[in-house]
């Protein structure tokens, strides 16, 4: 007996177009809506509205840090109780190191207390710096940390 | 005469390995996107520094006030002048303190530009301070240099 072979082997292909254009859509939101996520710390202020909780112990009065700025903004000197450190922020924690060599970690609760006191223009960027720069230092994979109560003076407008 | 019809030979490429590689460019890109950036502003570049560590637990209550170049606030979607923040606050403070609450359990997150002036930050703090706001988090950019 003669048998006709007529089945077509095409017919059971998919068409991928529509699977395509949905994934080349997918691809496209996705590369426009990434963006790498950089990795963001803080640090921490505690700052109660000013009651007299610092004046009624006369003894333990915070460290002074004076910022100065110019008109555009830029630093152009910083004071540590009234000892001028000129724009380097390594002779500011060399100045802290110095004031709080013997402050440990642990005792970081009842550690020395700084309060900033900045020109109004001054850009945050410098004053970030100079947080850092009194907060602590990295000793290789280590962080030594000096000063961990900060707080800012009044505006000056 | 018997004229055959021949078929266009369309030759079809083989899209295996394109179809492979988009789906992997998805898979890459669907792990690694970021749904959660709503702390994230646009009118900030925040300044960096070497000390911080992402934070391990998150802040409890946390109020994120972004401080823009030109000194304007921005908390929540809106956009606020140190004299206007306290609108904002106070309905950020009503939400805390309907959980049962104080102002005192709730952190302020500041995430200023790097090159606001200092004094913007300043009055955000004061204007935070008169609602009996005392936890403050100056949120930098972790520099890793």
């Amino acid at each position: 007996m003669k048998i006709r072979n007529h089945q077509d082997a095409e017919g059971s292909e998919l068409n991928m177009t529509s699977m395509i254009d949905i994934v080349f859509l997918l691809l496209i939101f996705f590369v426009m809506t990434f963006k790498i996520v950089e990795m963001e710390g803080d640090f921490s202020v505690r700052m109660p509205l000013a009651g007299g909780g610092a004046a009624s112990d006369p003894t333990d009065l915070p460290l002074k840090l004076r910022l100065r700025a110019d008109e555009n903004g830029k630093l152009t000197g910083m004071a540590m109780n009234e000892i001028s450190l000129g724009t380097d922020f390594d002779k500011l924690r060399g100045q802290v190191v110095s004031l709080i060599g013997s402050t440990t970690p642990g005792d970081a609760e009842d550690g020395p207390e700084l309060e900033i006191d900045t020109d109004y223009n001054l850009r945050y960027a410098y004053v970030i710096e100079a947080i850092t720069a009194v907060s602590g230092y990295k000793d290789g994979d280590q962080v030594v940390k000096l000063i961990e109560k900060i707080k800012f003076a009044k505006p000056r407008r | 005469m018997r004229v055959k019809q021949k078929k266009p030979d369309m030759h079809e490429g083989d899209m295996t390995p394109m179809i492979d590689m988009t789906f992997q460019l998805i898979a890459f890109f669907m792990v690694l996107i970021n749904f959660a950036q709503t702390e994230a502003n646009d009118h900030v570049k925040l300044p960096s520094s070497q000390l911080v560590k992402p934070p391990e637990v998150a802040l409890e209550f946390p109020i994120v006030l972004h401080v823009g170049i030109d000194g304007a606030i921005y908390l929540g979607g809106d956009d606020y002048t140190p004299e206007t923040l306290l609108v904002g606050l106070r309905q950020e403070l009503s939400v805390i303190k309907a959980e049962g609450k104080t102002p005192a359990d709730a952190n302020v997150v500041i995430r200023a530009h790097k090159d606001a002036a200092a004094g913007d930050v300043q009055e955000v703090i004061r204007v935070a301070q008169e609602q009996q706001l005392e936890n403050f988090a100056l949120r930098v950019k972790e520099d890793r240099s």
